[in-house]
């Protein structure tokens, strides 16, 4: 049973029938990242138990990270923490009164999606040593 | 003060939690930049580098620390968007009561990664 009004208001938020702005793009992208990183520490946490436990495990982990599809999974894991954090910082700032007006969410939203793009890019070269 | 409490939140209310996810934030951003760093300045890390740096009080301190806050950062986050999307609105009049087990879920998990990480970093 879905209610489709409320105290006999309509309620009308069906996504697919609105024209999202960049800032909601910012918003959703930080959400979904942040999930994301959920998972990641999970994994995360196992290499990082694995690499301390002996010298043999540790050069197991580094032979797993090295090997191309595992590159490729760390790579899937901080391409969001580098957006979470820039998003998060943006959020930070917001909070203390900075870029709140329409304008400023704009830009701001524009700001976190290139400073993450150029973050990326650099973890990119780094894992695949240009 | 008249803000929204919830059984379900992590902290006495709504404003509570939203300090504690910025602490947090900043925290955690912390120990992630650090380690990156630590791990872009040395190429050629060693087992003993590597033990040493975990090994050492003052990372034990710093990585409780950290995991303990990414844990409420977590919890807070996932709560948040669990209470946008489980709704009856969107799910149906079974959403309460799902949401409720799928935080009890959550929850189970959060405290089990506490205990495992703070058993990794306590044991060397
Ligand atoms: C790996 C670590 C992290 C995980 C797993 C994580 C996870 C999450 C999740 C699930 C949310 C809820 C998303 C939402 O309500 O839309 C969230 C929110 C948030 N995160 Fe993170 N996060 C992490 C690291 C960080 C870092 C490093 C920052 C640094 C600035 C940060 C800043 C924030 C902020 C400010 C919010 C609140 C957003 C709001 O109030 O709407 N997070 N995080």
């Amino acid at each position: 049973m879905k209610i489709s009004s409320v105290n006999g208001r309509p309620v009308n938020l069906d996504l697919n029938t609105i024209d999202l702005p960049i800032t909601a793009y910012a918003s959703i992208t930080h959400r979904i990242t942040g999930l994301v990183l959920c998972a990641a520490v999970l994994v995360l946490l196992w290499f990082l138990d694995k690499s301390l436990t002996s010298e043999a495990d540790f050069t197991e982990v580094q032979k797993i990270l090295s090997s191309m599809p595992i590159k490729a999974l760390m790579f899937l894991f901080l391409a969001p923490f580098w957006y979470h954090l820039i998003a998060g910082i943006r959020h930070l700032i917001m909070d203390m009164g900075v870029g709140e007006s329409l304008e400023g969410g704009r830009l701001g939203a524009k700001i976190v999606f290139i400073v993450s793009a150029v973050l990326i890019v650099f973890t990119g070269v780094w894992l695949w040593g240009a | 003060m008249g803000s929204v409490t919830s059984i379900a939140s992590l902290g006495r209310n709504g404003l509570y939690d939203w300090v504690v996810q910025r602490i947090s934030a900043v925290v955690i951003a912390a120990y992630f930049l650090f380690l990156v760093f630590f791990l872009v300045m040395n190429p050629g890390l060693t087992y003993e580098q590597w033990v040493a740096l975990f090994s050492s009080n003052w990372m034990q301190v710093f990585s409780t620390i950290s995991l303990l806050m990414l844990l409420a950062h977590v919890w807070i986050g996932v709560w948040g968007v669990l209470t946008d999307y489980m709704t009856p609105r969107l799910m149906g009049s079974k959403a309460n009561s799902m949401r409720l087990v799928v935080e009890l879920v959550v929850f189970a998990v959060v405290l089990i990664v506490a205990v495992v990480g703070l058993s990794i970093f306590w044991s060397l």
